[in-house]
């Protein structure tokens, strides 16, 4: 009988058509991603001759120009600085916040989750027009730290909506062991919880990162000058301006976005586990 | 199920542990007897206790405040001024804004491709993403690494699939070259330059874009189906296709509820990928509201104007988001938005 179900499973005829469909779907996704990285060994010229053809001969020049240029790197330098800040932020205020309303009872901790979760509903786009003249007001307009404050903010409600069901789960048994072994609240926080909500905080801080290395709203009305723009602004910039050598905008862009393609593979299955904690509860 | 999974000890514990907790503290003041030491700590912890939960909210709600809510409000207030920005609010013009927007055919036309995203993202990238989903969920070799592939465009930024896009797709280009060999050479356009294609070419762009995050949620939610169930469909002899059609996609439910909010709240935001692609046009064809509001609250310097769009699409995406959890989202009694804390 299980022999019979193993050797059935190995030619299911619906195999090969699942093997079809995932090829063609994966195909679909990378087929730009691919293209982006080949056409930046080839030429201009080539390009324009033969849109698709495979780079002959291949050329290094537009990957060496661009890892030479000191503006591609001022700008991965500019869009690291600004995601681990704005991800450093977010964990450890989204942290402090969530461990009070998920583990004090107090009066109000009903009305402040409510008005952290209403939040959610406010895209920066609503309220970036006031923003752009807080901004302007505080003197933070051209430098990075007005993109980072911001971000942090509206990366809240969606980090301490996540981290609130992650710091309740942890038995109150744990506290009250910790309280009668003398350690305090606080103590119990950093010694018991932090370590213990590890997962949530890497989902919370993937979420951040990501999106703060993608944003481009708020990095365009606020930075102006070149040398502190991020990599997405640095892409756009960099593209009009050599919009008539098309390889050099091919290889700059496949450098681009490497970073982020690398650090996902790494946390992609934080990503995928912790959704699944945020989605159930 | 794993330890660290929130839910499992969170609904069992939640009520008990909570209400134990609330009760006790009290509980052991009233027979304080002052020389246990445990006993003196509870009773300084009060004011210890309001002091850790200022300390601990205080950093967090005051960024939130001020960099979230007070814009929020500020939009609102400004949206009833005429002003550039510069100089005093003074110009104070009622509802002039609202109904200037409200009667531009420009600005009905973008509501009108908000309307069109919505919708036609559900379609195309619902039953896409739950296929995919379903097909990713099963035994098959190689399958993490169609997995991460499947996330890429996810991954990327707006504006470098974008610029990749547009690269791909110019008269003449790479994309075109691929319609030539395979024969469809006579279906080419301008894509991004003619008026009724554009809208089609950026739902195609941003249908590639995001439903690689379709897919992650489905798959998370589908790590709560429990095998036992499709095991037992499976020994009573049902096939792949009625398993996923009788138990797995109705226990997907929630999780296809929860995305087709977020889907829709995006299409209702869009914003980034319109605006380095197309920038709105040509000539107006492909603008969405917030594109509509860029171009008038900053290129124009219509500060005023510009709020009273922000509001515009606050108050659309506000109330939609009320109805659906009222009449969707109720469903799920896990729903995360749904509920507080207690």
């Amino acid at each position: 009988m299980s022999r019979t179900t193993t050797a059935r499973r190995g030619f299911d005829w619906s195999q090969p058509v699942i093997y079809l469909v995932a090829l063609l779907a994966v195909g679909l996704t990378v087929a730009p991603v691919i293209y982006l990285v080949i056409g930046g060994f080839r030429t201009t010229g080539q390009l324009t001759a033969n849109p698709n053809a495979l780079p002959a001969p291949w050329v290094l020049d537009n990957y060496a120009s661009v890892l030479a240029s000191p503006t591609f790197w001022s700008q991965a330098a500019n869009s690291a600085i600004t995601a681990l800040a704005t991800t450093a932020g977010v964990v450890l205020l989204g942290v402090m916040a969530a461990f009070v309303l998920a583990r004090y009872e107090f009066r109000a901790r009903n009305g402040l989750y409510l008005l952290f979760t209403v939040g959610l509903l406010f895209p920066i786009t609503v309220a970036i027009v006031p923003l752009y003249l807080m901004l302007q007001n505080l003197g933070l307009l051209g430098s990075l730290a007005g993109v980072i404050i911001p971000q942090v903010a509206f990366a809240l409600p969606v980090t301490i909506v996540i981290l609130v069901p992650f710091l309740r789960a942890i038995p109150g048994e744990l506290e009250d062991a910790a309280a009668i072994d003398g350690t305090s609240r606080i103590g119990f926080f950093f010694r018991i919880l932090l370590p213990l909500s590890g997962p949530g905080l890497v989902t919370v801080g993937v979420l951040a990162f990501v999106g703060s290395w993608n944003a481009y709203l708020l990095p365009l009305l606020v930075l102006s000058d070149p040398t502190s723009f991020t990599l997405p602004l640095g892409v756009q910039a960099f593209s009009t301006q050599y919009s008539q050598d098309t390889a050099m905008v091919l290889a700059f862009t496949s450098l681009a976005m490497l970073p982020a393609l690398v650090f996902f593979t790494i946390a992609e299955r934080r990503i995928v586990g912790g959704l699944t904690g945020a989605v159930k509860g | 199920m794993t330890p660290t999974d929130p839910t499992v000890l969170a609904t069992d514990t939640r009520r008990d542990s909570a209400a134990g907790r609330a009760n006790a503290r009290p509980a052991a003041e009233s027979d304080t007897s002052p020389s246990t030491p445990t006993v003196r700590r509870t009773g300084r912890g009060s004011r210890r206790k309001s002091l850790e939960i200022v300390l601990f909210v205080a950093p967090a709600l005051l960024v939130y405040v001020g960099f979230v809510l007070l814009p929020v409000v500020l939009a609102a207030y400004y949206s009833v001024y005429k002003w550039n920005g510069l100089g005093p609010l003074e110009d104070f013009v009622g509802l002039d804004n609202y109904t200037r927007a409200l009667s531009d055919p420009v600005f009905i036309g973008a509501m009108g491709h908000n309307l069109f995203f919505v919708v036609a993202s559900l379609v195309v990238q619902g039953p896409i993403a739950i296929g995919v989903a379903l097909l990713l969920n099963r035994a098959m070799r190689g399958r993490s690494i169609f997995r991460v592939i499947i996330f890429i465009p996810y991954v990327l930024s707006e504006v470098i699939s974008a610029v990749a896009w547009l690269l791909i797709l110019q008269p003449q280009g790479p994309f075109d070259a691929v319609m030539e060999a395979v024969g469809l050479g006579d279906l080419r356009q301008l894509w991004l330059a003619d008026l009724n294609v554009v809208i089609w070419t950026l739902l195609a762009v941003v249908s590639w874009k995001y439903v690689g995050f379709a897919i992650i949620l489905f798959l998370a939610g589908l790590q709560g189906v429990p095998e036992e169930l499709t095991e037992a469909a499976q020994i009573d002899g049902a096939s792949w296709w009625q398993v996923q059609r009788h138990i797995t996609i109705p226990l997907l439910g929630p999780t296809i509820r929860i995305w087709a909010f977020l889907s829709i709240i995006g299409s209702l935001q869009l914003f980034d990928m319109v605006w380095v692609m197309t920038g709105g046009g040509p000539a107006n064809a492909s603008s969405t509201m917030a594109t509509y509001m860029i171009q008038f609250g900053f290129q124009r310097s219509q500060l005023g104007f510009g709020s009273a769009i922000a509001v515009i699409l606050f108050v659309i995406s506000f109330t939609f988001a009320l109805i659906y959890q009222r009449f969707v989202l109720r469903r799920d009694t896990e729903g995360a938005l749904t509920r507080g804390v207690g």
